[in-house]
């Protein structure tokens, strides 16, 4: 069976003899050929029986594509709006003007950094109430230019902390889902990462959600389940899979409406790629929506948001 | 103004009642045994420290609406157990044993009734049912009261006790934060008030949805009221908690709510603010 450190090594050994093959010209064509393909086999094994704790990790990884590099690539332009206006800025929460395909978008996005001192600055990007009330000022603004709206999820969660507590994040968070619900305009959301309960739903409350394949979406982290429903932290993986939080189980369940494919080994393999197929998705829906007529796109998401969740009910039995 | 800690503000955590009524219950804040005829007469607030004890939603109703006006509208629905979720236990043993526990078919009561003669459409979560958590069907119970209050043009009243959205139902739990906002968005359109009264404990998902969304939003004394719980506030950052943190009193200083009202005092002050708001919506 195949796993991830057997991976690891192979990929190090295939590594190694392409250079020696293609610097100095060892002449082991054969043995480099052979290994590869062993290689692909076990990725394709692994990759395609990923667990939902997998893919946790998957969706956390450090160089995961994620946050304004990745929106960078995603987009022709980036013109970031900064602040609140009201006393504060984010930098876990950022967004502003974008191009995409000719057209002008507005964009928000969660940021985590890339580096140590970086993460520290947008606490990896676990929003603060500043955070959602300038998203809910960008709201405005790209409603007021009649701009589609694009949002890029990928959080642990809202920033839990006494000041943030202090200055409502609960009360931001459910602005912001107002907001978004009641946009004239056509609303996008990908969740690229982690999508990590109400943090991400703020931003989430779209026309149309789509998922990159390892990105997670879920009500509590499969940590946080597991030291509340089975006292033991170590069954973060069990909970991760009965939280049923995959990109998969979402498009069945209907709360994604797309599961956006990621290279075998995962969306930091190809960054590049990955912006691209984010791209061409993104476009795809936005594309779709702008061909409905106002009252019926306000109506379709209203309908949507309206009945989340119904299959979950049934008639009373006793 | 300093944040006292006194008896007041502290809720008493009382075992689920289920089957016979005990006679006598324990306050979990002073450890006296107290009759329970003598709480219940007492708003189940301690007789002799002041501690409030957890109401059910019965109970609740009871204390707010006038004499026989109540007309139960919650809807015939329970969980599907949509997830087929298990931990240590199936999720659908809970929902079995906190149905059996409570006679209620999930964490909030609906329904119709006065109050100060004023017609409202209430709802009241119970803390008894899972925590008061927020899943599918509390979702839809509290979507459909909203449209009940719009359509029949009276203010809705909404009674929270809830830890957040329910865990066993993942994702169509959080999603239920985007459908309850979006029935309020139709409550808004109508002009039709929306008082929120928070209780012990009004915490994540609700808090972070329709809870904060009310036009006049009291909390009762003693309430829990904030986003993330101070244990995962601890340990992500590892700050110290102000005395009184996350405290009804601590929320009116900090602007988070209208005010702050005594158990026994709270029917008078909805009965206030529903005088105020008489005549709306207008033409209702
Ligand atoms: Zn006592």
């Amino acid at each position: 069976m195949a796993d991830e450190r057997t991976i690891r090594a192979l990929e190090e050994k295939v590594a190694e003899l392409r250079r020696l093959v293609e610097e100095e010209g060892v002449d082991l064509q054969e043995e480099l050929a052979l290994l590869e393909e062993r290689l692909q086999k076990l990725q394709r094994e692994y990759y395609q029986s990923l667990s939902d704790w997998d893919r946790v990790r998957l969706a956390r990884h450090p160089e995961r594509p994620r946050g304004l590099k990745l929106v960078s690539q995603v987009c022709d332009a980036f013109y970031e709006l900064r602040g609140d206006r009201m006393g504060g800025d984010d930098l876990a929460l950022r967004g502003g003007l974008a191009r995409l395909g000719g057209q002008p978008v507005g964009v928000l996005f969660h940021h985590r950094g890339s580096t140590p001192e970086e993460q520290r600055a947008c606490r990896s990007g676990m929003a603060l109430p500043c955070g959602y009330r300038k998203a809910v000022r960008i709201m405005r603004v790209v409603e007021r230019l009649r701009l589609p709206l694009l949002t890029f999820i990928d959080t642990p969660g809202a920033y839990p902390g006494v000041q943030a507590e202090e200055e409502n994040i609960a009360g931001a968070i459910a602005d912001c889902i107002a907001t978004m619900l009641e946009l004239a305009v056509p609303t996008v959301a990908v969740i690229l990462g982690e999508g990590g309960s109400g943090g991400a739903i703020a931003l989430a409350a779209a026309d149309r959600v789509l998922m990159l394949e390892n990105a997670t979406y879920t009500v509590i982290s499969p940590e946080g389940a597991a030291a509340i429903l089975w006292k033991d932290a170590a069954a973060a993986p069990q909970a991760a899979q009965a939280l049923g939080l995959s990109a998969p189980r979402l498009l069945e369940l209907g709360v994604a409406d797309e599961v956006i494919p990621e290279p075998l080994g995962g969306a930091h393999v190809d960054p590049e790629g990955t912006a691209q197929a984010v791209r061409e998705a993104v476009l795809r829906h936005l594309g779709e929506l702008q061909q409905l007529p106002l009252d019926e796109r306000l109506k379709l998401r209203y309908s949507r948001y309206r009945n989340a969740g119904n299959l979950g009910t049934k008639a009373k039995t006793g | 103004m300093p944040i006292r800690k006194d008896s007041k503000d502290r809720y008493v955590e009382v075992e689920l009642r289920r089957g016979e009524e005990p006679l006598w219950m324990r306050c979990g804040a002073c450890g006296e045994l107290v009759f329970r005829r003598r709480l219940r007469e007492n708003n189940y607030i301690c007789p002799r420290c002041g501690a409030y004890f957890f109401l059910t939603a019965q109970e609740r109703i009871a204390a707010l609406v006038d004499p026989d006006t109540f007309q139960e509208l919650t809807l015939p629905l329970e969980s599907d157990d949509p997830l087929k979720f298990s931990d240590r236990k199936p999720y659908a043993d809970r929902l079995r044993e906190a149905r059996e526990s409570t006679e209620l078919s999930d964490a909030v009561v609906v329904g119709r009734g006065k109050i100060g003669g004023h017609e409202v459409v209430l709802a009241v979560m119970d803390f008894r049912f899972i925590g008061g958590s927020m899943g599918v069907v509390v979702g839809e119970q509290l979507a459909h009261a909203m449209e009940q209050a719009a359509e029949a043009r009276i203010p809705f009243v909404l009674v929270v006790a809830s830890g957040g959205a329910r865990v066993q139902e993942g994702v169509l739990s959080l999603l239920q934060m985007a459908k309850t906002v979006a029935a309020r968005g139709r409550l808004a359109r109508a002009g039709v008030p929306y008082i929120a009264v928070l209780t012990y404990p009004s915490t994540g998902g609700v808090m972070a949805s329709i809870a904060s969304l009310a036009d006049v939003t009291l909390a009762e004394q003693g309430a829990l009221i904030g986003f993330a719980g101070p244990r995962v506030i601890q340990q992500t950052t590892g700050e110290r908690l102000p005395p009184g943190f996350q405290r009804a009193r601590y929320a009116l200083e900090h602007g988070l709510v209208d005010g702050v009202v005594s158990r026994e005092g709270l029917r008078e002050e909805l009965i206030q603010v529903l005088d105020v708001l008489s005549g709306v919506p207008h033409g209702g």
